[in-house]
């Protein structure tokens, strides 16, 4: 566990009026809420200048903190990884916030508070509530359909009020055609009834992990596709890997660096499907041997009227 | 391995086969039903139906919902303010999709 640095965290002094302490958290909350900021490490930013303002802004728990000392040092050492909230459940409003916002440190000072215990407790029978968790997928995974374990930790109140985290396995048909950002709900997989009252439900958000080669916009998919620069002037027929499979592409002549090959519905097979687009870039074989010397002086004579800076000139 | 282990849940896409009552909603997003009604007020959620109980929200009334009710949580924002936040958003997304379709990386 680590000791963590409410105040630096804040960036205020130990001094500060609570007033003070509310003015930094509200800047810092704009700064990085993740709502805001998709900055990849702005979601763990976030979450430690929140859990410093729940700490400091409440006078209680911040003469409990202060009572630690002033020895301490700050054991914060890393940043979590993009994705590193994959697989957890909660029950807060809607975000991760309540059951799995607070760092060990934290807990062991002010208690691990009750998630999910909000609103009227009826005596009655009544409905689980509705969980939310985020699941990350491949882009594979969405063109094709694809069945993935996904590890949840529940957070459950026994009876003496305790809470503890049980995880437990839940294995998801990942519908064909889901788009980042898009939620699957699970009947049934949410906190459990009372009495007779029916489970909730789960809803899992997607996220589609970044790919080396393709880059997602909503429904379409891009990828950078190099062709030497006589497929570009002639025309030609290449191999195109795409997230189902390679295809054949038939290059038409005289096509420009940037130009942009559309395969229609060969995007996220969603309703309606997107489209795939191949974005040419035109690479140039190394010239550092006396045949390729020899080869492009050939072709600078062939082309000795071609000006490629004609449309700079006044 | 068990039985359990081995089975699959199947689920649905919320965006493209589900309508909210208020009620649903509010239970999705673990919110007051007066927080969302707000929110229809300001415009940041427009469900179809005339009153608050024959309202029916998209599927993609889910996660502007739970944005919203997040942002006037953490940054102590009123409807008005989440409902103006909410537009901005809409508008930086438009945008940076238009960068990427550009063949530009999108700044964060």
């Amino acid at each position: 566990m680590e000791f963590k640095d409410y105040y630096a965290a804040l960036g205020v002094e130990k001094t500060a009026t609570t007033d003070q302490i509310k003015r930094a958290y509200r800047k810092l909350a704009r700064k990085y809420h993740p709502d805001l900021n998709k900055a990849a490490d702005a979601e763990a930013r976030f979450k430690d200048v929140a859990e410093a303002y729940e700490a400091l802004h409440d006078p209680e728990k911040r003469a409990a903190y202060d009572a630690l000392g002033a020895d301490h040092r700050d054991g914060r050492s890393f940043t979590p990884p993009p994705g590193w909230d994959s697989g957890f459940e909660y029950s807060g409003r809607g975000d991760a916030d309540d059951a799995r916002a607070h760092s060990d440190f934290f807990e062991t000072l002010f208690g691990r508070q009750a998630a999910g215990a909000r609103g009227p407790r009826r005596s009655a029978s009544h409905a689980g509530g509705d969980h939310h968790a985020k699941v990350e997928i491949e882009l594979q995974d969405t063109y094709r359909g694809a069945s993935r374990t996904v590890s949840l930790r529940t957070p459950q109140v026994d009876a003496d009020g305790r809470v503890t985290l049980t995880t437990r396995q839940l294995t998801v048909s990942i519908t064909k055609g889901v788009r980042s950002g898009q939620h699957l709900r699970l009947v049934g997989q949410g906190g459990a009834g009372f009495g007779e009252g029916p489970a909730g439900d789960l809803y899992l958000e997607i996220q589609i992990a970044p790919d080396p080669r393709f880059r997602v916009d909503d429904r379409d998919v891009a990828i950078d596709l190099p062709v030497a620069p006589w497929e570009a002037a002639l025309g030609a027929s290449v191999t195109l890997p795409t997230p189902d499979g390679n295809v054949q592409l038939s290059i038409p002549p005289d096509s420009a660096s940037g130009q942009r090959l559309r395969l229609k519905g060969k995007g996220i097979p969603s309703q309606p499907p997107g489209d795939l687009y191949a974005v040419l870039t035109i690479a140039l074989p190394p010239s550092g041997t006396t045949t390729a010397r020899e080869a492009w002086t050939q072709l600078a004579r062939a082309f000795a009227d071609f000006n490629p800076r004609q449309a700079l000139e006044g | 391995m068990t039985e359990h282990e081995l089975r699959v849940t199947h689920g649905v896409i919320v965006e493209n086969n589900l309508q909210f009552t208020l009620i649903e909603l509010s239970q999705a997003c673990h919110a007051d039903i007066a927080q969302l009604v707000e929110l229809v007020e300001e415009g940041a959620l427009e469900p179809l139906g005339n009153d608050a109980s024959n309202w029916r929200f998209e599927g993609s009334a889910l996660s502007r919902a739970c944005t919203a009710l997040r942002l006037a949580r953490d940054l102590h924002l009123n409807a008005t303010s989440v409902a103006l936040v909410l537009d901005l958003l809409d508008e930086v997304d438009a945008l940076n999709s238009r960068l990427r379709r550009l063949g530009h990386s999108t700044p964060v």
